[in-house]
């Protein structure tokens, strides 16, 4: 579950600040890119974000993809994983590679003084990756560890099940890491072929902040990319969130219960997404005077933390939300969630409620650009998400202008009680599975 | 080549932005610290108080953390949750944090809204009125906050036994969080003679970064900050230090929760003193050698390359504390490896690390990442900002933190090897093995 939350933080990052000026471009050999020049500090940042992700699994591969990524920087070229890590160190660059259900996410940092060595070790990394087979097993053990320990962790079995309940046999239904028998089963072969569907040059999107010339980067990526594949595997289809309203509870021993919740969502380019956010935001958003918070944790010291958000996956959306609570006062936290889900959908906002949370969500637009890793993360952000560069200056205004009625309207749209699936993982007193 | 290299790199880059930050101290004694980064509209404004977990009267552990919850509630001029309320609508955001050391609150806001989280935070310094009933809710929000982070944590009720172990006399081994059974009894008197006692201007340290003018920033600390009286009844902050350690201590933590069996070994270590700061210095060295990336450091290849020991290798080390610190090594063993073959392992590869030579190159390779990252670290006023409010609560000054990345680009071999002799030593070292079941222990 973690994966899909990082998902929509991304998604959510859309925005920017008037004072900077963003350049897109589009190198020769077809890559475009946005680019912030920022001389202030030797560095720069650039972040690349590729389509797809470990949803791209091939039939009966699956962790293929995960693993693969986390054997980029394990070896490449002439060099195996300890002469890449120490020429990296000796560089102090930085790079970090991901994968997550709809993405693959390549982040760097590196100093002005040695770009090009920096640039040349990423393309290396990228290109020629060795994945040999030392390196293929001490990755893979420490990939079966890991899930080993989310069979453990209670947000991992309450989001397992709500993913494979929800998803079934959709690449969503299981987890991205694979089981212990598909890993164990991951060959080198199969760590090429994950490479070629899903590090390519479609869909992908790049942005660069920091101590750079909009002249550099052309030529800089071309070298960087041009010898990545032209085009990745197909995508999976649309899934349809099938669990429906009521609780699964799963037995756990553990003194707190943990409880995941949600139905089916919004698409990220509804004509009315800015409703469905700022809806989101009054509900449970990243404030502390969300309604959930006030109720369950301000007024009742049911929770530390309790928080709902929607998220609009490539292939499917959903709206969620997290709650952790005593297996005493579970059952309470529950009810109380309920009843201010039931209480928005049927009554709505008030108009000062909306005006407080769009003088929030605009003032805290701007602070969000101040730093040259934060506005290459937000610049790419937006383009996943096919915004104009001239969004950052009309943002504000697109949200200033939603109407009560048409938040009011979402949140009949939206919010749907009796759709509402609790998965809690614990030992709940007075709390038993619907179904 | 190498060498060369480093030599480069430090002509090139220009040091600690020293230059960028002033300081001030009014006449109530409250420190200023203003750290000025003019590329966004932006400004971080931040109240540290001297005052931390380790310095809770003895049976109200937590009282400290509880308290900052607690700051959110009623004042005189505000309404409970009107604090935050008023930073979310003038678009920041805000929060706070305790450590063993330090009691802090932090908003972020566009840089011209300063004034007022200025006003509201000097305003709930002194003004704070709490009652029964914020108490009992607010308790109860602490404690999901223990079960959420330790109680529901195999890992984090680990490291609680093994702290606790650690530090037999000193503070420290208590949990910030508080015992839950302590925590249960926190009373409104509790958090209001610690409030009282604590929350005052002298024992403040008020650091602002971002889009500011210094001499603007002092005169709205003057304005706010410099009209309330000291605490006149401040205690020295001398806390109960520990005596040494003369025999090793070892705790086996069972948990059917585990899943992945580990071991941490952790020694007590010096830390960051003001003017001495070159034994920390070797320790950051000493900690990057050992444990610091899995593919180049000395756990990492002979656990987890020239042998396949281990999936999981690592060693840490906090230099900022006000009293004595501890090294971490930590140790998760492969499939089939069991915990006593993996720490046999990993003190031999200890062992062979104090007997050899270190290979140079490696050397020159962090000093060039340490000064990278205080390039790189000025992408990020806000850790900037918490760098200072940090060391100032913990015993450094201003000119500790500025001279401290040229203390570690002058770390030599001869340091590491020194440090490294005094503090790997099993018997100042508690031992802790992670398991599910006693079977696993063997």
């Amino acid at each position: 579950m973690i994966r899909i939350i990082l998902g929509l933080a991304l998604i959510l990052w859309s925005g920017a600040a008037s004072a900077i000026e963003i350049k897109e471009l589009t190198s020769d050999g077809g890559i475009n890119v946005w680019v912030v020049e920022e001389p202030a500090i030797p560095f720069v940042a650039l972040e690349i974000r590729i389509r797809g992700g470990t949803s791209l699994d091939a039939p009966e591969k699956r962790g293929a993809t995960n693993l693969m990524m986390a054997l980029i920087e394990e070896g490449s070229g002439d060099m195996s994983a300890q002469e890449f890590q120490t020429k990296r160190e000796s560089l102090a660059a930085s790079f970090s590679f991901a994968a997550y259900d709809d993405t693959m996410s390549i982040s760097a940092r590196f100093l002005t003084e040695n770009s090009d060595e920096a640039l040349a070790l990423l393309r290396q990394a990228l290109t020629q990756p060795r994945f040999d087979q030392d390196a293929i097993d001490r990755v893979r053990a420490q990939v079966l560890s890991g899930i080993a320990s989310d069979a453990k962790n209670p947000n991992r079995i309450a989001g397992a099940y709500f993913d494979s309940a929800g998803f079934g046999d959709h690449p969503y239904g299981t987890s991205a890491d694979g089981t212990a028998s598909s890993v164990n089963a991951l060959t080198q072969a199969d760590m090429f072929e994950a490479h070629s569907r899903t590090i390519t040059r479609d869909r992908m999107f790049v942005s660069v902040v920091g101590d750079i010339t909009a002249d550099q980067v052309g030529p800089m990526l071309d070298t960087l990319l041009g010898e990545l594949p032209a085009q990745g595997a197909g995508m999976p289809p649309h899934v349809d969130f099938a669990l429906g309203g009521g609780v699964t509870v799963i037995d756990y021993e553990t003194p707190q219960s943990v409880a995941l919740f949600g139905h089916s969502g919004i698409k990220r380019d509804d004509p009315d997404y800015f409703a469905a956010y700022i809806l989101n935001e009054i509900l449970g958003g990243s404030g502390r005077e969300s309604r959930l918070m006030h109720e369950v944790r301000e007024k009742r010291g049911l929770t530390y933390g309790i928080s709902s958000f929607i998220v609009p996956k490539l292939h499917a959306e959903l709206v969620m939300g997290q709650v952790a609570s005593g297996n005493d006062t579970i059952a309470e936290a529950i009810e109380v969630t309920r009843a201010v889900w039931t209480d928005l959908a049927e009554n709505g906002v008030s108009q000062g409620e909306l005006d407080e949370i769009k003088t929030y969500l605009t003032g805290a637009y701007p602070l969000r650009f101040d730093g040259n890793a934060e506005i290459a993360g937000i610049m790419v952000g937006m383009q996943m998400i096919g915004l104009p560069t001239s969004y950052i200056n009309t943002r504000n205004d697109e949200l200033a202008a939603v109407t009560l009625e048409q938040v009011n309207a979402m949140a009949k749209r939206l919010l749907k009680p009796d759709a509402l699936r609790f998965v809690v993982v614990g030992q709940p007193v007075g709390l038993e599975s619907t179904d | 080549m190498r060498r060369l290299f480093a030599l480069a790199l430090f002509a090139l880059t220009s040091p600690a932005a020293a230059d960028e930050v002033s300081t001030y101290r009014l006449d109530n004694g409250m420190d200023v610290v203003v750290i000025e980064d003019h590329r966004a509209p932006v400004v971080v404004h931040m109240l540290w108080y001297r005052v931390g977990s380790a310095d809770e009267p003895v049976g109200a552990s937590g009282v400290a953390h509880f308290l900052e919850h607690l700051l959110f509630k009623a004042t005189d001029q505000l309404e409970s949750g009107e604090f935050s309320a008023t930073v979310a609508a003038n678009g920041g955001s805000d929060n706070a944090f305790t450590s063993h050391d330090y009691t802090a609150y932090f908003q972020r806001v566009v840089s011209d809204r300063l004034e007022l989280m200025m006003q509201m935070e000097s305003n709930r310094m002194n003004n704070l009125a709490i009652t029964e009933a914020d108490i009992e809710t607010e308790r109860n929000v602490v404690l999901e906050e223990r079960n959420q982070r330790t109680e529901n944590n195999p890992g984090a009720l680990a490291r609680e036994q093994f702290i606790a172990a650690q530090y037999q006399n000193h503070r420290y081994g208590v949990p910030i969080i508080g015992w839950k059974h302590e925590m249960e009894d926190l009373s409104l008197q509790d958090a209001l003679d610690f409030y009282d006692l604590y929350y005052s201007p002298n024992n403040a340290i008020l650091v602002v970064a971002g889009d500011v003018q210094p001499d603007d920033v002092h005169a709205l600390a003057q304005q706010y900050y410099g009209v309330i009286p000291a605490e006149a009844n401040l205690p020295d902050r001398i806390r109960p230090q520990e005596p040494p350690q003369r025999a090793e201590r070892r705790i086996t933590y069972v948990d059917p929760r585990v899943s992945q069996p580990y071991l941490t070994r952790s020694y007590l270590a010096p830390e960051r003193d003001s003017g001495a700061q070159k034994e920390a210095a070797a320790l950051v060295y000493l900690a990057d050698l050992l444990g610091g990336s899995p593919f180049t450091s000395t756990l990492g290849q002979a656990l987890q390359f020239d042998t396949q020991t281990a999936v999981y290798t690592g060693a840490g080390y906090g230099g900022r504390s006000l009293d004595d610190t501890t090294f971490g090594i930590t140790v998760a063993p492969s499939d089939g490896v069991s915990l006593s073959e993996a720490e046999a392992a990993m003190d031999a590869a200890i062992a062979e690390f104090l007997a050899a030579d270190i290979d140079p190159a490696r050397i020159d390779s962090i000093r060039i990442q340490l000064r990278a990252s205080e390039i790189y670290a000025k992408d990020n006023v806000q850790g900037l900002a918490r760098r200072y409010g940090a060391a100032l609560t913990q015993g450094l000054t201003v000119e500790d933190v500025q001279a401290w990345p040229q203390v570690l680009q002058e770390v030599t071999e001869d340091d590491i090897k020194t440090v490294a002799a005094s503090v790997l030593k099993r018997d100042q070292a508690v031992t802790g093995w992670v398991v599910a079941t006693q079977e696993d222990a063997q």
